[in-house]
């Protein structure tokens, strides 16, 4: 799968937000997006899943050469892409297990029958592996769950739904350091020829984790300059400072 | 059988199916003293039960309507059939039950849910009991469950003793309505110490243009007994309204335990006006489970009395309101004793502009000593447009009470739809779900093919709601 975004501009209400991203991702690739916070990076992955509170102003998403935008958000999800939430919502009275059975179902619907055979086995084996506890399949969406939990059932969904691309929206905010390497682990499994993410993050440490193969910096709603993992090092020392000085544009810096 | 109503395909009736009107025998439009008579003659009632009515009927004329709640202004008391006899006599098996009615059974799965869950089905079309069959192990057990024109001549030491004493025909204009016009409906009696271990179910329909359907329930569960009583109703679309307006009785002795589930789903012309209340005495437990779905405008306020020491009642209502309707639901306890507790929990949806209003009352009786209450209302609200009310009234005349009030109102956010629909889900089935899950802790408490039938219920009222 290749994930093309041309010159992206979206706003909310009167405020712009993206103001002419470009990015080029593949299936077999992981990046990075990292960037001072409100630079745009959790906006970009919103529009790209359609979002209705965005409102897109001008550019193109193009998967496989196909343009996205006028879709609805689970027909981009029927294609293969992933969202692992910054803050997944709760969503009372729906169990995890009924939920991600449903998820899985129309996720592989062509080959339902084979997929969704060993659903529970599949399901128990990815909560080994995520270290969430088999309770959960009973329990309601989300709800009650600590910060840390919820950012799990996230990798563990991706897990299950296996996109061909997903983006993570800063899944390692908020996290410690045990959570944090579990959550890496999910990624890293997945990791393969078939398989592309998008890390959005503010801080480096999940990078230590998960090693990006491209890593971008966004900033006023563009992406300023891109690179290898010498960008990383390059940020943990001289902080997002660097990155204003060097790429904030005159009229847009004292906002 | 008309070839119309063969050709009416299960998935788009909507339960607006009807076959032609058989009734056998029905009374003119209106409701007099002659009519009154010619109901109770054809019943080939006791005189006593005669008087009763006639009783009922003076108090309905000097009733005034209720002036609070739903607007009842167009009902017309002139313009209803209060009787109608859809077949002759009674019938003991499926065979013997007339064809087109068979055919209604079938669209709703009747006989099949009857092999799978039910221990007797009460069935009623129109007036009387066409179906009616008690599963022998139950009936060994020395439990009568009959319609109640059956116990009037066969146990009227019961009747008589029981019946109108929870719910007298002073109570409101409906119940005296009811208590006049009365047809059909279910009588149980559960005798010391049997436990019924399968849910008693009644299938209760309306299919006469312009008939209200006025049946009486009377349920006694004698010491220490348990029962679980099902009933659920469909009716058929009309263009001018009908009036379905029931009284339920409860009585629980002490030690006993009584769980009544309804769903109903009423089409959009029904006034649903039905009072229900149920006396819990001693260590009885009363449930009340109350799915309303449909009809034009719903009152209905299961109540429970605690009359005895260490009594316990809860009711769960359910109410979803579509376009135009007007679910004005709850429940009241009233505490008479001491050491009694009661909850009450209501789960309201309303869309396309629809009207869910809670209405509640808590009742605690002057000296009494730790008695507990708790009220939770939950409203969702599917669009900008419908409306959610809560009415809760509290008359607290006791200290020694722990009183709990809780009401929240959501509405599906963007964010979950948006969540859901990240995951494949279109619109409309993620709505579905969020609504699904709203309920999902009442429809937990329902039996299987009740919860089953309370989903689908719920999947047509949601249909074509969304995009």
């Amino acid at each position: 799968m290749e994930i093309k975004i041309e010159g992206l501009e979206a706003k909310i209400g009167d405020t712009p937000i993206l103001r002419g991203v470009d990015l080029t991702m593949k299936s077999g690739e992981v990046h990075a997006l990292m960037g001072p916070n409100g630079s745009g990076k959790s906006t970009l992955s919103n529009v790209v899943f359609g979002h209705p509170s965005y409102e897109v102003t001008g550019g193109r998403v193009l998967v496989d050469g196909e343009d996205i935008l006028e879709m609805e958000p689970h027909e981009r999800a029927r294609l293969g892409l992933f969202l692992a939430f910054q803050y997944p919502v709760e969503i009372s009275g729906v169990t995890v297990g009924r939920f991600l059975r449903r998820a899985v179902e129309i996720r592989f619907e062509g080959e339902k029958e084979v997929r969704t055979k060993g659903f529970l086995k599949d399901l128990r084996e990815a909560m080994d592996f995520m270290e969430i506890d088999q309770q959960f399949i009973n329990r309601y969406l989300n709800e009650g769950f600590s910060g840390g939990e919820k950012k799990r059932m996230e990798i563990l969904q991706m897990l299950m739904l296996q996109p061909q691309f997903s983006i993570l929206d800063e899944t390692d905010s908020g996290l410690d350091i045990d959570a944090l390497s579990v959550v890496a682990r999910g990624v890293n499994k997945l990791r393969d020829q078939d398989f592309g993410a998008l890390i959005i993050t503010h801080y480096q440490r999940i990078l230590d984790h998960i090693k990006p193969d491209y890593v971008h910096i966004m900033y006023q709603g563009r992406i300023v300059t891109s690179g290898g993992g010498e960008l990383v090092t390059e940020l943990e020392k001289s902080g997002y400072e660097w990155v204003r000085e060097q790429y904030g544009r005159e009229e847009e810096v004292h906002e | 059988m008309s070839n119309e109503a063969q050709t009416v395909h299960i998935d788009d009736y909507k339960f607006g199916f009807h076959y032609p009107d058989g009734s056998v025998f029905k009374t003119r439009k209106g409701l007099d003293e002659e009519v009154v008579k010619a109901i109770s003659s054809h019943k080939q009632e006791p005189d006593w039960m005669l008087q009763y009515r006639l009783q009922a009927l003076k108090v309905f004329r000097e009733k005034q309507m209720p002036n609070w709640g739903g607007d009842l202004s167009d009902i017309d008391f002139e313009n209803i059939y209060y009787y109608a006899k859809p077949s002759e006599g009674q019938s003991r098996t499926w065979d013997d039950v007339p064809d087109d009615i068979k055919t209604t059974f079938d669209r709703i799965g009747i006989p099949e849910a009857e092999r799978k869950y039910l221990a007797g089905v009460g069935a009623q079309y129109d007036s009387e009991m066409v179906y009616h069959n008690i599963q022998e192990s139950v009936a060994k057990l020395g439990v009568l469950f009959t319609d109640p024109e059956t116990a009037v001549r066969e146990h009227p030491e019961i009747v008589k003793k029981y019946f109108g004493t929870v719910i007298p025909y002073s109570d409101n204009k409906f119940a005296a309505l009811n208590s006049a016009a009365w047809s059909g409906g279910s009588f149980v009696y559960i005798p010391p110490g049997v436990k019924v271990d399968i849910p008693l179910q009644a299938y209760f329909r309306i299919n006469s243009e312009n008939f209200g359907q006025f049946e009486r329930t009377l349920i006694i569960a004698d010491e220490g007994s348990f029962v679980h009583y099902v009933e659920g109703c469909t009716a058929p679309v009309y263009t001018t309204d009908s009036l379905h307006s029931a009284v339920v009785e409860i009585i629980a002795l002490p030690g006993s335990r009584v769980r009544y589930t309804t769903i109903q789903n009423w089409s959009s012309d029904v006034y649903n006006l039905v009072t229900k209340r149920a006396m819990a005495y001693e260590n009885a437990t009363v449930e009340w489970v109350d799915g309303n779905i449909g009809s034009k405008r719903t009152m209905k306020y299961p109540s429970i009395w605690l009359m005895g020491e260490g009594a316990h009642g809860e009711v769960l209502s359910i109410a979803f309101a579509g376009k135009g309707q007007e679910q004005d639901t709850g429940g009241k306890a009233v505490h008479c004793a001491s050491n009694t507790s009661s909850v009450i929990t209501s789960k309201s949806i309303s869309k396309d502009g629809g009207t869910s209003s809670y209405r509640g009352q808590i009742k605690i009786e002057p000296d009494l000593h730790n008695v507990k209450s708790h009220v939770v209302c939950d409203a969702l609200l599917i669009d900008e447009h419908s409306i959610s009310n809560t009415y809760p009234y509290m008359d607290i005349q006791s200290d020694d009470v722990s009183m709990e009030h809780e009401a929240r109102v959501s509405k599906i956010s963007e964010e979950q739809l948006f969540y859901l629909m990240s995951r494949g889900m279109d619109e409309a089935e993620a709505s579905m779900t969020i609504v699904n899950g709203f309920l999902d802790p009442l429809v937990k408490q329902l039996p299987m093919e009740y919860a089953v039938e309370l989903n689908r219920l719920i999947e047509l009222e949601m249909e074509g709601s969304v995009g």
